[in-house]
């Protein structure tokens, strides 16, 4: 049976492949055509063989609960997105322009606090928040840079626009597989790839390791930088290895490192070593039982008091978890504002604070029409889709919501775009977001691409692996 | 390098080394139900004596029949050093470690394993056992080739080689010390064709018995265990995994090769000297099980010396995790 594009669908849906008419977008054309003239079953073949030397691979989650573990390929589908140079160019500054802000957010919120003082924003949305660390106030970042490594969330709705939907400040995941993603295609579709001109990806651990680098104090000329996980029974254990290993720097553990003389140190087979810099890859509360939860077995006591005495560095951050409080977000315009004196380029989603009166009133009244999701919680838990949602659920949210509506925001559903994915024999749409990542060192990086996380099940709108999601690779067109 | 890994090295080498092993025992013995005259019966319980796992067989399964002790050896999950569970934590190590050693090397650990438990899931294996103990003998003779070529003989190389070595020294020592087990018992059968083919079996099992005809030519159990012990060229024999396991320790330390710098080098220096200066007839003299008793308590006290020289670090604080494996 040939595979074509013929029968696709759009289903009044704003596609980023195909347009309404049926033929492929001006970027997509040689990739779709590329894929048409491949022979009969070659591209359910080749999805097949990339399946499976991912499964040899390893790259592989663990599902827990089954008998030791049945681990299971992050789904990824062959057919890649395509995102045009001029889409690229506006979503970059923007994203830019967001990093800028939020940074010296985070350094006026633990320093003077100037932004609350000037009643620009709210002062008890944040003193009130969990993620707001007292613990930090006060600290004095190395570069005064807080927020190394970024994934942002972007949508795209059926006008066409992109949309920021959050931004992911704490230990952002998936970086890995859009760099085994494009390993993949690269093998894959090696034609199309090549005559669409795909701006690289690759040098991304190479950039990762300079900004950790750039955070070391000036006069150590080659710094010990390490990676931080929590584990290997952690689920994003394969990336922690991976971005080692990519980087060429250890992986530790917290019972790997110890507080000495000052320093941190890790135990090797030569005795105790110095670290400088460590890209931690577990949460705030985890990483210092000293200073954070005491019960936490995952970390390193004692190391929040180096980092202050500025001894050793940490990316990111601890703190940065409270600009990505969804109640925040929502005031990202008056934040951009506020220290750039700009408007914002990408827009954020409309967003009701649930802790306003006025606006949870409206949130209780549509609950069947918004999404509403927990200010402080990721991976798509703590989430009511209103229109896929049952009435016992809009209830039990409607009492959570009442109970604590500081914990809580709304946002209108949002006809996510879509994109064509191998189901079977045939191409289906299937709804998609983009997660780009932004570096922060000497300067502020937008690595060209990003993970284009796919939901996999007909009609749903979630897209988070933990939710049986997808991915597929993203190709960013050179003008 | 870190402690915690060169650990996780450590035995991800070990692991693999005594899944070969145990597919090795296995095979042996299945060709030599097949090869012993009727009457003989068939020898099952030796070999989990090999193990030293007997304690645990006997209280899980009582009979050690042909059927019994495959499955324990081969897939009981229970059984910490059955294949399954070897190539199980072996993996593990790797997974844990995939940042230091090679891809290829990542990638052989876990088709390895999915090989294994693959097998485990679908009975095939214990219907054409011949196959199944090839193929593990073959997934980790290629897991080494991958070694050898895609790793840099660095200090991560040696641990891995130490812990190899151990683990095949202390394996062939349990080999020979089966013929205890198996012939001792019954001084009548010495010297005949059923006791020429066991001791070739021996020889199997340590896939020595060519290299072995080479050098001695006619079975006779003091060369056959003079070549499993002291021979020098003979890539698994004792003597030869004990010198090449002091090389790689020696390199780890930088010290030098007739003197020692810490307890591991001490130790595994005294025995190999004992062994270099050791004639095959004084250990028959003193009796070949009790100098086999006494080799594989000694290295059990040397594996003990590098977990405190290397794998552990004090002043020690938090969590200890990561020191739950065991022998």
């Amino acid at each position: 049976m040939p595979l074509d594009f013929n029968s696709y669908d759009t289903k009044n849906f704003y596609d980023e492949l195909i347009q309404p008419s049926g033929a492929p977008r001006p970027g997509a054309r040689i990739l779709v055509e590329r894929i048409e003239s491949l022979q009969d079953g070659e591209i359910i073949a080749r999805q097949k063989a990339a399946e499976a030397a991912m499964y040899n691979m390893g790259i592989t989650f663990t599902v827990y609960g089954s008998d030791e573990g049945t681990e299971k390929i992050f789904p990824f589908d062959i057919v890649p997105r395509i995102v045009e140079a001029s889409d690229w160019q506006y979503i970059e500054r923007g994203l830019k322009q967001r990093i800028h802000a939020l940074n010296l957010f985070l350094d006026d919120i633990y320093h003077e606090q100037k932004i609350l003082k000037d009643k620009a924003i709210p002062e008890d949305l944040i003193l009130s928040a969990s993620s707001f660390r007292p613990q930090c106030v006060g600290l004095d970042v190395p570069r005064g840079i807080w927020c190394h490594i970024t994934g942002t969330d972007l949508v795209r709705d059926s006008d066409g626009q992109h949309y920021v939907l959050e931004d992911n400040l704490r230990c952002p995941s998936g970086v890995s597989y859009v760099l085994e993603n494009r390993q993949v295609l690269k093998r894959t579709l090696p034609v199309a790839f090549d005559a669409s001109r795909v701006r690289a990806v690759d040098d991304y651990p190479a950039r990762l390791l300079e900004t950790l680098q750039y955070l070391a104090p000036d006069h150590l000329s080659s710094p010990t930088v390490v990676v931080l996980t929590p584990g290997m029974y952690n689920s994003a254990y394969f990336e922690h290895s991976f971005l080692a290993q990519q980087m060429g720097v250890e992986l530790v553990e917290g019972s790997d490192l110890v507080v000495m003389d000052g320093f941190v140190h890790m135990r090797t087979t030569q005795g105790f070593q110095r670290v400088d810099v460590i890209y931690r890859r577990m949460d705030d509360d985890f990483i210092d039982p000293k200073a954070f939860r005491v019960d936490s077995m995952l970390g390193v006591p004692g190391l929040m008091e180096v980092y202050r005495n500025g001894r050793v560095a940490l990316a990111n951050a601890p703190g940065t978890g409270i600009a990505d409080d969804k109640a925040v977000y929502a005031y990202l315009p008056q934040i951009v504002k506020y220290y750039l004196g700009e408007d914002m380029i990408l827009p954020n989603v409309l967003t009701h604070i649930c802790a306003d009166k006025k606006e949870r009133e409206y949130v209780l009244a549509n609950l069947d029409k918004l999404v509403v999701k927990a200010t402080n919680e990721s991976g798509g838990y703590g989430m009511l889709v209103g229109p896929h949602s049952t009435k016992a659920q809009q209830a039990e949210f409607a009492d959570l919501i009442r109970k604590n509506p500081r914990n809580y925001i709304a946002q209108p559903t949002l006809s996510l775009s879509r994109a064509p994915v191998l189901m079977g024999d045939h191409f289906e749409g299937r709804h998609i977001d983009l997660r780009p990542y932004i570096l922060y060192g000497k300067d502020i990086y937008v690595m060209p691409g990003g993970l284009t996380r796919v939901a996999l099940k007909k009609g749903s709108l979630v897209v988070n692996s933990s939710q049986g999601g997808g991915s597929k690779d993203t190709w960013v067109l050179s003008e | 390098m870190l402690s915690r890994v060169a650990n996780s090295i450590y035995w991800m080498s070990r692991y693999l080394e005594r899944a070969e092993n145990v597919a090795r025992f296995i095979d042996v013995n299945l060709n030599l139900s097949l090869d012993l005259p009727a009457g003989y019966g068939e020898q099952w319980a030796p070999l989990v004596n090999i193990s030293g796992d007997l304690e645990l067989f006997t209280k899980r399964y009582g009979e050690p029949t042909r059927e019994n002790v495959l499955h324990f050896l081969t897939f009981d999950r229970e059984n910490p050093n059955s294949i399954l569970s070897c190539v199980r934590h072996a993996r593990e190590n790797a997974r844990s470690v995939r940042e230091i050693i090679s891809s290829e090397m990542w990638e052989q650990a876990n088709r390895f394993y999915l090989r294994v438990k693959e097998a485990a899931a679908n009975k095939s294996a214990i219907d054409n056992p011949h196959d199944f103990y090839t193929a593990v003998k073959m997934e980790n003779h290629l897991f080494d080739g991958i070694t050898e070529a895609t790793m840099s003989h660095g200090e991560a190389w040696h641990f891995l080689q130490v812990g190899e070595l151990l683990e095949r020294a202390d394996k062939t020592s349990r080999i020979l010390d089966v013929k205890y087990f198996i012939l001792l018992p019954d001084e009548q059968a010495i010297g005949t064709a059923v006791d020429n083919i066991q001791w070739s079996a021996l020889l199997k099992s340590a896939s020595a018995l060519e290299m072995y005809r080479k050098h001695s030519k006619q079975i006779n159990p003091s060369k056959v265990a003079e070549f499993l012990l002291l021979n020098r060229d003979f890539p698994r024999s004792v003597q030869s995994c004990l010198a090449r396991a002091a090389y790689s320790l020696h390199a780890i330390t930088g010290s030098r090769q007739d003197g020692f710098s810490n307890l591991t080098e001490k130790r595994l220096g005294k025995l190999l000297a004992d062994l270099n200066y050791t004639q095959i007839d004084e250990i028959i003299a003193g009796g070949l099980h009790e100098f086999l008793d006494g080799l594989q308590t000694r290295l059990n006290h040397i594996d003990s010396a590098i977990f405190e020289c290397y794998f552990t670090l004090r002043p020690l604080t938090g969590s200890s995790s990561h020191l739950t494996q065991e022998q």
